[in-house]
């Protein structure tokens, strides 16, 4: 007899989840049917490399399958390359966009392999929610980029000459990719925090949202800009 | 082995160059009517006429570039204000250094600001750590102000571009979304802005080909190029990208192949080139095995396979980042990889005189470039030796930075 996947999380909470993905404002632009042609899959990278199918995306939550749609959230969406090549749908859809919000869901509601397949993440998250811009030169560590070369070591031996080097003036940074001004990061906290996105951390790492949280308060306590309630 | 002598050896093993014609019999004639995204401009407009957003106009003169399905698009030649890429600056910085030098070389204006943040796209893309709402104030957060400087957006990341189309079809389609992040942007003082066009500095690189062409001082009729398209360059609302029916018959996107062309190099064609890069913005960062796979077996080798280039062009960071680097760690396996990577912003700068580490930066890549450069004519050790000369001058506190005006 085959088991059910998760078979100890209730069909309620499986079905609730279910809903809030349907429920996502773009969901309905996102899925019009599936004629099963695969062309999805043909185009789609991961679908190569991973045992996985953006086809099988599209008609788990055709079919309003919960079972199988919260299988995907927990097993299938991190694989997704997000490139979007699966749009080649001749029916209209986006498995893509479909599993952008499958795992905005999962993160909002903080699904154990959701908080696995960020936990190398997190430094990420930190650096493009407190800085404003994501990749920094100094993220170039050779223990982090290991299989890049020894070219990785060379350019963090030599970061803060090498970005006096460049003509940009907004780019001799290290810990930014550019000069961001302090009222842009602070405007942006502001975004974060009316959003609910701050709040989405917590779900994945309480310890970095609350670090985060004082950063941005102590930011936003001097701006001037009304949170309001 | 020497690039020339490379190339006498696969010649003598007859490896075939294709030319960038398409194989097939089919033709493309663009038709409105086909388009699956609709076309945007007339219900920004009325939007603007209802009171729902101001309407940042293309400033005069653009050059009107030909789409998917036929639309015209507006291109600015200048008052541009350069929505920078967190990657490119970041890992890849000669990239962005290379479309300001462009710009002063032609001596069109444009505005490099501070007043930004990164789209956070990568991000949503890569965890889903962010919400419909939070990324669309995030680009209206910065259209503000890049209608405050009275410049003209022009958005370097190819995931930027598409991302922000995406959220411009999300706000003209959504009524409640629009209201949630108008209100956002109200708060914090700014105007709520919708650029009547949302332009990629490839697609600017496009309407300038020609002036860039004028510009050319090293012979590229050696060179043999391959392309790769950015998936969201043109994957993500696709009627809105560049087409030409003189490159690829109008099948493929314009952008890069038409300005390689143009400037005399050889564009080859390669059969994986709607294939993705491997990127997968979680995967190039935690979970590199995919992102090294992909782009080592279906691209590169690909590449080398059935074209031979002597360099790969892009345009957009995540491609340039995972086509690069991922070549070291497949030559542990003896792959057929080493193949330089950049963006075509990058090579047209080294086409038209551009230092190769004071301009292009390609210090900061990993593959071995010098064999192109020598292919070119650019002799690269005499070009490091003036660069480490400038490095010397900034840390004996002769030159606090390298400026424009040394470069130019």
């Amino acid at each position: 007899m085959m088991t059910v996947p998760y078979a100890d999380v209730p069909i309620e909470e499986k079905t609730r989840l279910f809903e809030e993905v349907k429920a996502d404002a773009r969901y309905d632009s996102y899925l019009y049917g599936c004629y099963e042609c695969g062309i999805c899959v043909a185009a789609c990278p991961s679908a190569r490399f991973y045992d996985f199918s953006p086809r099988k995306i599209a008609q788990a939550l055709a079919r309003e399958d919960v079972e199988l749609v919260y299988e995907q959230m927990n097993d299938d969406v991190w694989n997704c390359s997000q490139c979007f090549s699966c749009l080649r749908c001749p029916r209209g859809n986006s498995p893509g966009g479909l599993i952008t919000i499958m795992r905005e869901v999962a993160v909002k509601n903080g699904l154990r392999t959701t908080r696995e397949a960020l936990a190398g993440y997190t430094r990420i998250i930190y650096k493009i929610m407190t800085t404003g811009t994501q990749v920094s030169p100094d993220m170039l560590q050779e223990d982090a980029f290991p299989d890049w070369g020894p070219g990785v070591k060379t350019v963090s031996d030599n970061l803060a000459l090498w970005r006096r080097a460049l003509p940009p003036e907004t780019m001799h940074t290290t810990a930014q990719s550019w000069q961001v001004e302090e009222r842009t990061i602070r405007e942006l906290y502001a975004i974060w925090k009316w959003t609910g996105t701050l709040d989405m951390i917590a779900q994945v790492d309480e310890g970095l949202h609350d670090i985060m949280e004082e950063v941005m308060d102590d930011a936003l306590e001097e701006s001037g800009i009304d949170l309001g309630p | 082995m020497a690039s020339d002598t490379l190339n006498k050896a696969l010649n003598v093993i007859n490896v075939e160059r294709r030319g960038t014609g398409v194989e097939t019999r089919r033709t493309f004639t663009p038709d409105p009517e086909q388009a699956q995204d609709e076309d945007l401009r007339e219900a920004v407009l009325e939007l603007e006429r209802e009171g729902e957003w101001i309407v940042q106009r293309v400033p005069e003169p653009y050059y009107e570039a030909g789409t998917k399905y036929g639309r015209k698009k507006k291109i600015p030649y200048e008052k541009t204000w350069h929505h920078k890429s967190c990657g490119q600056c970041g890992h890849i910085p000669g990239y962005s250094t290379s479309i300001f030098w462009l710009n002063r070389v032609l001596g069109y204006d444009y505005f490099d600001p501070r007043d930004q943040t990164s789209c956070t796209a990568w991000n949503y893309y890569a965890s889903a750590t962010s919400n419909q709402a939070a990324q669309a104030a995030v680009a209206m957060r910065n259209f503000a102000a890049a209608y405050e400087t009275g410049y003209f957006p022009v958005i370097h990341c190819g995931t930027s571009f598409g991302h922000y189309k995406e959220v411009r079809h999300e706000l003209v389609h959504d009524h409640d979304l629009r209201r949630k992040v108008r209100a956002m942007i109200e708060r914090l003082g700014r105007p709520f802005v919708m650029p009547e066009e949302i332009v990629h500095y490839s697609e600017w690189m496009y309407a300038v080909r020609d002036e860039l062409k004028a510009r050319v001082v090293h012979d590229l009729s050696p060179i043999v190029a391959t392309v790769h398209p950015a998936c969201h360059y043109y994957k993500l609302q696709s009627g809105d990208a560049i087409y030409d029916p003189e490159i690829y018959g109008g099948q493929r996107t314009a952008a890069v192949t038409a300005v390689v062309q143009a400037m005399g190099a050889e564009v080859a064609d390669y059969s994986t080139w709607y294939d993705c890069c491997g990127f997968g913005f979680r995967h190039i960062l935690v979970q590199r095995d995919f992102t090294r796979s992909f782009a080592t077996l279906r691209k590169i080798e690909v590449m080398k396979q059935e074209a031979n280039p002597d360099v790969v062009l892009t345009h957009d960071t995540g491609c340039v980042t995972s086509l690069d680097k991922s070549q070291f760690a497949a030559q542990a396996h003896n792959r057929s990889v080493g193949v330089p990577v950049m963006s075509e912003s990058q090579f047209a700068a080294l086409a038209m005189g551009a230092h190769p580490f004071r301009v292009t930066q390609l210090h900061w890549h990993s593959t071995d470039y010098r064999p192109l450069l020598a292919k070119m004519g650019i002799d690269a050790e005499r070009a490091w030796a003036e660069f480490q000369d400038d490095l010397q001058e900034i840390e004996a506190g002769r030159l606090d930075y390298l400026t424009w005006d040394r470069v130019l």
